[in-house]
């Protein structure tokens, strides 16, 4: 059976065409790409001015409820309801499963920068005021690099949910390596259907492992010093990252506060 | 949910994870034969109350049929009639595909399925090219006995694979039946289920009947298939012949002037020996009583007025009298 | 919603099996992921492997592990026994790094107290260190519990029945009142387990509602 997944796997005809193994890879990192950086347009900003101004706390609440949905359910109920409203071909497949995975992505990255920012250290915060930085270079210079390191795991969050909700998004008829799971499924060929799925979470993991590289790149070195990071409550990641492109219901926010 | 981690540890994690997937991916040496193919598995597919013992033909039955609603609205029909002569019948609807309805079958989970003659054929030959319903329901018939199945009478009624188009597509591009679509199929979207894209009687039998190589294919099922290409989304459709929606919503069926589709008469597929003469009988009667324009009103009720398959299939039986 | 009352039967059996499915590898989960996590709290080291690793294993989409379980198993694609094993897989992967917090969370002093009176290693975990560890550890099990019920739902595409059916019929028959009765259930039925949750954890720790009363 191993084998015969592995044939599928080497077979040089799976690897060209419209259906092929790169053009789904990159059909469905394009997805995904597109959904994060619409989700992040819309969660970090908001997610910091919550941080920043304490107001609006209520929004990353109603954002985390949003998780308990089964998205296997919002998927088709945005299809159904925005489906028969786009006329455009390419549009009208493609639109729901954005606005859907839109959606997902949303509170782990607004939790992140929402608790990157309030867990800024007020006594940093102080300092910067007290030499005479403007309300906008303290959250641009003290508040953003602080608050970086939840951000960016709340993108990790949002951007592995994303990718894991893709392959559940090809039952609304698009693109990427879901196609691989449900067509296969549907003509009972097995040996395509794991192979997509080894490609699914092959796919993952390294998108999980870049990411991580990223974070670590990204993060101030005054941050990660283990010296001082006793010093402070340790916050654990925002949010946990769905598999199925499910919600998680509490954030990690909760936890903590539940724990101490 | 991993980003406290420590840096210079992550190297080790990583080693680690590797070991664990390397133990799983040994761990997946053992496992067996084809998932979806399940010859002698005693975990047969998960059904409940599966195996039926061929002793006599007496034993519990159960009724399977395929993930669309005619399918399930047949198997329905058949298990009411069943058990209106007595016969231990229930049913396990939605399976799936042919492709794996049958392989439920052949192991015993199911022990009898509304089937379609021409397909049938074709998914076990597909260089079959009878299109006689006699001539088609014999090759079926011989196939099926080859696999340890049996057909019992076929019904009049037939519900085949159609191509449809909206009256604009069809007016616009001057469509009337699937030769016509050569030469012009290329700036045409096909939307059908998954398998119909490499199924012999799908895309490659377009391909190779009618010269059709299609834009792109839109992977869609029910309803969803039927809202695209009335939205306009698709060019053209597969939908089954007895549809209701293709009259509701003015659909051109384009005629299947090369018979690639076949005859496809509905037709109880049944395991060998699981079933005895009271329930041959029962189910010929249903057979005898079914009509394409039955089928076809019957699966409005399903479809349009979202009716329940098992609520239709009992008021069918109680006029037919078979219920 | 005369489609609910229609098939209120249907719907309660489906909700049935979607408890199981969600919460048998829920318990199962929990029982693995304790010595896991107590042997990580014990050893930095292992502690972070364990939760990167299990952290990776997190980053697998569901329809996927459904998948490959049979290649693992060797059972067959219909088997729910799929099901119960990769959702097994998850709230393992969630709840030991969860253990791993909450056996940290007990305070060094307590841990040292017990064992100046002569606790064994055993002993104290199961008669200090888990009592203790019990907030944590439920509000990590909430997580799990909420996300297995709606990951759940995804193994309808595969055939394996629960709530899931309602959302794919809903969808493919065009019947609006089904797939929000799906996703309604499927809310209603996190929350049970929610409650359910949070309820067990507060008859555990009667210590703490003494103290703060109800959180």
């Amino acid at each position: 059976m191993i084998a015969s997944v592995i044939d599928w796997l080497t077979d040089p005809a799976h690897w060209s065409g419209t259906d092929g193994i790169p053009s789904r890879i990159v059909e469905h990192l394009w997805a995904s790409l597109l959904v994060v950086a619409i989700a992040a347009a819309i969660a970090i900003p908001l997610g910091v001015w919550v941080g920043h101004t304490g107001r609006g706390k209520w929004l990353v609440s109603a954002a985390n409820a949003l998780r308990a949905i089964p998205s296997l359910g919002l998927l088709f109920a945005v299809a159904l309801w925005l489906g028969p409203r786009i006329s455009n071909a390419d549009i009208a497949f493609l639109l729901p499963a954005v606005i859907v995975l839109v959606i997902l992505a949303i509170p782990p990255l607004l939790s992140g920068a929402y608790a990157g920012v309030e867990a800024v250290d007020p006594a940093a915060r102080d300092a910067a005021r007290g030499m005479g930085m403007s309300p906008m270079r303290v959250l641009r210079e003290v508040e953003l690099p602080c608050a970086l390191p939840l951000i960016l795991s709340g993108l990790r969050s949002a951007t592995l949910q994303v990718v894991a909700t893709w392959t559940i998004a090809a039952v609304l008829g698009v693109g990427g390596l879901g196609r691989y799971l449900l067509d296969g499924l549907a003509s009972a060929d097995y040996p395509q259907t794991a192979a997509g799925a080894l490609l699914v979470a092959a796919l993952a993991v390294l998108v999980d492992l870049v990411l991580a590289g990223v974070e670590r790149g990204a993060v101030s070195p005054g941050l990660t010093d283990p010296t001082r990071a006793g010093k402070k409550p340790r916050r654990e990641p925002v949010a946990t990252t769905d598999p199925a492109g499910a919600p998680i219901g509490a954030s990690a926010s909760t936890q903590g506060r539940e724990a101490s | 949910m991993t980003t406290s981690t420590p840096t210079r540890r992550t190297t080790r994690a990583v080693t680690l994870s590797l070991t664990l997937a390397g133990a799983l991916a040994l761990a997946a040496c053992g496992g067996g034969s084809d998932p979806m193919a399940s010859e002698t598995s005693s975990s047969a597919a998960g059904s409940a109350s599966a195996s039926s013992s061929g002793s006599g033909g007496g034993g519990p039955v159960v009724v399977g049929s395929a993930d669309f609603s005619e399918s399930e609205l047949l198997a329905e029909i058949y298990a009411g009639a069943l058990k209106a002569k007595g016969v231990n019948a229930s049913t396990k609807l939605g399976i799936g595909s042919r492709e794996i309805y049958l392989k439920a079958l052949e192991d015993g989970s199911i022990t009898l399925v509304p089937e379609y003659t021409g397909a049938l054929a074709l998914y076990y030959d597909d260089g079959f090219t009878g299109t006689d319903p006699d001539t088609v329901y014999d090759a079926a018939l011989s196939m099926a006995q080859s696999k340890g199945l049996t057909l019992l009478k076929r019904s009049a009624a037939e519900d085949n694979d159609s191509l449809v188009v909206t009256k604009e597509t069809a007016s616009k591009n001057s469509l009337t039946n699937l030769s016509s679509l050569k030469g012009k199929a290329d700036k045409l979207t096909l939307a059908a289920p998954p398998e119909f894209k490499t199924r012999p009687q799908g895309v490659p039998g377009l391909e190779k009947t009618y010269e059709a190589s299609f834009k792109s294919f839109r992977p869609l099922k029910g309803q969803a298939l039927v809202q695209a290409l009335k939205n306009g989304q698709v060019d053209v459709a597969n939908i089954f012949s007895t549809d209701p929606s293709i009259a509701a919503n003015g659909f051109v069926t384009l005629e299947d002037d090369k018979k690639l589709f076949g005859s496809q008469n509905v037709v109880p597929l049944v395991k060998q020996g699981a079933l005895n003469a009271e329930g041959e009988a029962a189910l010929d009667a249903v057979s005898k009583a079914l009509t394409t324009d039955k089928l076809s009103a019957l699966l409005k009720q399903v479809d349009v007025d979202k009716k329940d398959p098992s609520a239709v299939a009992k008021s069918f039986l109680g006029e037919a009298g078979l219920g | 919603m005369t489609w609910v009352s229609d098939h209120a039967g249907d719907i309660a059996a489906l909700a049935w099996r979607h408890l199981l499915l969600a919460g048998i590898p829920l318990v199962l989960g929990l029982l693995i992921a304790i010595p896991i996590g107590w042997a990580a709290s014990r050893r930095p080291r292992v502690a972070t492997a364990i939760v990167t690793a299990s952290g990776l294993l997190y980053t697998i989409p569901s329809l996927a592990l459904f998948i490959l379980m049979p290649l693992i198993l060797g059972t067959k694609i219909l088997d729910p026994v799929n099901v119960v094993a990769a959702m097994t897989v998850y709230t393992v992967a969630l709840l030991v790094r969860t253990v791993v917090d909450g056996l940290r969370s007990v305070p060094d002093h307590v841990a040292q107290a017990a064992t100046a009176m002569g606790y064994r290693p055993w002993r104290r975990l199961f008669a200090v260190e888990l009592p203790l560890a019990v907030p944590v550890i439920a509000a990590g099990l909430r997580v799990a519990a909420v996300s297995n019920v709606s990951i759940v739902s995804v193994a309808s595409l595969l055939g394996v029945s629960q709530l899931g059916d309602l959302l794919v019929d809903g969808y493919e028959r065009n019947i609006p009142a089904e797939l929000g009765a799906g996703i309604l259930a499927c809310l209603l039925l996190a929350l049970a387990l929610d409650v359910l949750i949070q309820v067990g954890a507060r008859l555990l720790t009667p210590w703490r509602s003494a103290v703060r009363g109800a959180p």
